[in-house]
């Protein structure tokens, strides 16, 4: 007699779909996984759909509709442990530049009709309206550190999700520092490491897609950039691409 | 009872498509009144977000409204500022675009043809129940998939959302060295990509055609990617400049959407069956053959065979990265400069993205702040066609019972591969309810 498989499910809110696409990107993991949990719920890539309660929820996207906001609490109730995944489900993603703006306004420029579009003033994070166990950064998500997450959570451990910055994996991996090398401007001093510090590694600047690390020194990294040469309007953009909802000083 | 005159149908949450939507059949007195694709995946606004960015910016924030497809975006976006500014790249340049492309599109097409479509064909619920009984056919197609995605993460860093795309080019060029790996990785993938082909063409495809105009790029030296000229199979053809003269939205009787249309011809086609139409003749050897051996004739009209397609543009895309393999040579820089462009200019491209047509349009300040920005992509061109192919289709089985229709409907829907998260920011795909 084998003891039933735990549940997972994957839900999607305002997103692109890349963060649920690296599940199905784990090509050599991805029959291992399905052989130890039940795929419960999972649009992207099932047809089948088995009712909560379930015991793990990945859920990608940030909140942005009044029909979301309930959907979430409802995820949440049947949810056991719930890990958002990605820039948008823990910092409200690219839509988040919305909480910035008018979005009638915004809505005005997208759509002949805007009083059809149900929409909140706000993106969010899933965080602002639930309990969230763990959070997943980056855009998208690493699919080694989701791996792993749901390798730990099988095994009933916490899962290894590093707040330090992305400057640990470049000195990691050997590459040269690009702002001290080559004067680029790189976000990577107060960026979460996870995705492997790949954009140094091909001669970019870190864009921050992975959010703030722990503490971060944005004053710092602020005058240091200045210092490059980035003007005030490039630096705000810089602070504020794919983490939009997070808010750091500059 | 399935004769019953009056049915209603619904699919509350459509599967195994990308992003989030809905469909609504209708059917009174025994005649199909309304069908609708309900799209209820939240608006993220693009177009507003995008203006104050600058114009090196359009490829990264663009790439983000589908995670599938990033590439076209990024290729899309990257054409239109450049044609802004008045830089032409080509060269190694260009062909290392074209074969990040082609990363994109085997990726997306073995996603496609073996995770979402070709369940409905051998009766699954999805990818893992069909592994219990046809473990290596899944194999096979993961490792397509992975082909696919060793380039785009070779040559873009990762699979989803590149970060190596630059406006003029890649932050860093490879070396021959560096890409060698790929050659070997690519030549297995060769020979799942014409197993595919014969594994699909072997379905059992519904009788089902249409007569949608068809519209694809099209490009004197060979299949369309990552340039051409819009052109339909009916002969009308327009510079990518004049795409928003041609493409207009129409309001339908009946129904309450707003759909993409040919100015003054009406609903058509873009995507895979398009470009074979169009261009089957420029695929490569090996791709022809293969289509040929398939029975794929000179057009593709039955929405259930563009699975076929999809399978010969996988071995066309993978033949096209070994070609641009073997001739690389490194360019002498990674990227042309771009620099703002000192008076407001427009500028506008579009490229083949693995489910069609994607246009981009940017206007761009002295300084290339982005002042406004319009994207077309192909899953909102279609979606017209798509709702008008399900309406003959469900009144050519209205005897089927609720279930079965349904599930049918689907399954028809999936045949598209329509793309809903990029449809969503964009102005076609607003759903007018009816109130009651």
């Amino acid at each position: 007699m084998t003891a039933e498989k735990p549940k997972l499910a994957v839900w999607k809110f305002a997103s692109c779909d890349g963060c649920q696409l690296s599940l199905l990107d784990c090509e050599d993991e991805l029959l291992a996984v399905a052989g130890t949990v039940e795929i419960a719920h999972f649009l992207e890539a099932s047809s089948a759909v088995v009712a909560g309660p379930y015991d793990v929820s990945l859920v990608e996207g940030s909140v942005t509709t009044p029909s979301d906001v309930r959907r979430i609490q409802r995820v949440r109730e049947q949810s056991r442990v719930l890990v958002a995944i990605g820039a948008c489900a823990t910092a409200g993603g690219i839509q988040a530049l919305r909480n910035y703006a008018d979005v009638a306004e915004f809505a005005s420029v997208v759509y002949a009709r805007p009083e059809y579009i149900s929409t909140l003033d706000t993106a969010l994070p899933v965080s602002s309206y639930v309990p969230v166990d763990l959070e997943l950064r980056g855009c998208p998500i690493d699919r080694r550190q989701l791996l792993d997450t749901l390798t730990a959570l099988l095994a009933g451990r916490r899962p290894n999700l590093p707040t330090h910055s992305v400057c640990f994996e470049c000195k990691a991996r050997g590459t040269p520092c690009l702002p001290v090398v080559r004067g680029t401007p790189c976000l990577g001093p107060v960026t979460q490491a996870g995705c492997g510090a790949i954009c140094p590694a091909y001669g970019r600047g870190c864009y921050g897609c992975f959010g703030p690390a722990d503490r971060p020194n944005t004053a710092a990294l602020a005058a240091g950039l200045r210092e490059l040469g980035v003007s005030e309007t490039e630096l705000g953009r810089m602070f504020r691409t794919f983490n939009a909802a997070v808010e750091v000083a500059t | 009872m399935t004769h019953r005159s009056d049915r209603s149908l619904h699919v509350a949450a459509l599967s195994r498509v990308e992003g989030e939507g809905a469909m609504r059949v209708r059917v009174d007195g025994g005649r199909v009144t309304d069908v609708q694709l309900e799209i209820y995946e939240p608006p993220r606004f693009f177009e507003g977000l995008l203006r104050g960015r600058g114009h090196l910016e359009a490829p990264d924030i663009t790439a983000r409204v589908c995670g599938i497809c990033p590439v076209a975006y990024q290729m899309s976006a990257c054409q239109a500022v450049e044609d802004a500014c008045g830089v032409v790249v080509d060269g190694p340049l260009a062909d290392l675009r074209e074969l990040l492309y082609c990363g994109e599109w085997i990726s997306s097409h073995a996603l496609h043809i073996y995770l979402l479509h070709a369940p409905d064909f051998l009766g699954y619920d999805g990818v893992v129940p069909m592994a219990r009984d046809h473990r290596s056919t899944v194999e096979r197609g993961l490792a397509l998939k992975k082909a696919g995605n060793a380039i785009l993460e070779l040559l873009g860093g990762r699979a989803i959302h590149p970060v190596n795309v630059r406006v003029g080019g890649f932050y860093r060029t490879p070396t021959r060295p560096e890409l060698a790996p790929l050659r070997e990785t690519l030549q297995r993938a060769l020979d799942d990509a014409l197993a595919t082909v014969a594994w699909v063409a072997g379905f059992d495809f519904p009788d089902f055609t249409h007569e949608h105009e068809l519209l694809a790029l099209v490009a004197p030296g060979g299949y369309p990617m990552v340039r051409g000229t819009p052109t339909t199979d009916r002969g009308l053809t327009f510079p990518v400049r004049a795409f928003e003269e041609y493409i207009g939205e129409e309001q339908v009787p009946h129904s309450t959407a707003l759909h993409a249309r040919l100015a003054g011809r009406g609903r058509y086609l873009t995507g895979p069956a398009a470009r074979y139409t169009l261009s089957h003749e420029r695929l490569s050897p090996a791709a022809r053959q293969a289509a040929a051996a398939a029975g794929l004739g000179p057009d593709c009209r039955n929405p259930f065979r563009s699975i076929v397609v999809r399978a010969v543009e996988t071995v066309h895309a993978v033949d096209e990265a070994l070609r641009l393999l073997a001739g690389y040579e490194p360019p002498p820089r990674p990227a042309v400069p771009v620099p703002p462009p000192g008076r407001p200019v427009t500028g506008y491209g579009a490229t083949e993205a693995p489910r069609g047509v994607l246009f981009h349009r940017y206007t761009l300040d002295a300084a290339g702040t982005i002042t406004a920005a319009r994207i077309v992509p192909p899953t909102s061109q279609n979606q017209a066609a798509i709702t008008d192919d399900l309406r003959r289709f469900v009144t050519d089985r209205l005897h089927l019972d609720d279930h079965r229709l349904t599930h049918a409907c689907e399954a028809a829907i999936r045949a598209y591969d329509p793309c809903i998260s990029c449809a969503t920011h964009f102005l076609d795909l607003t759903v007018e309810r009816r109130t009651p």
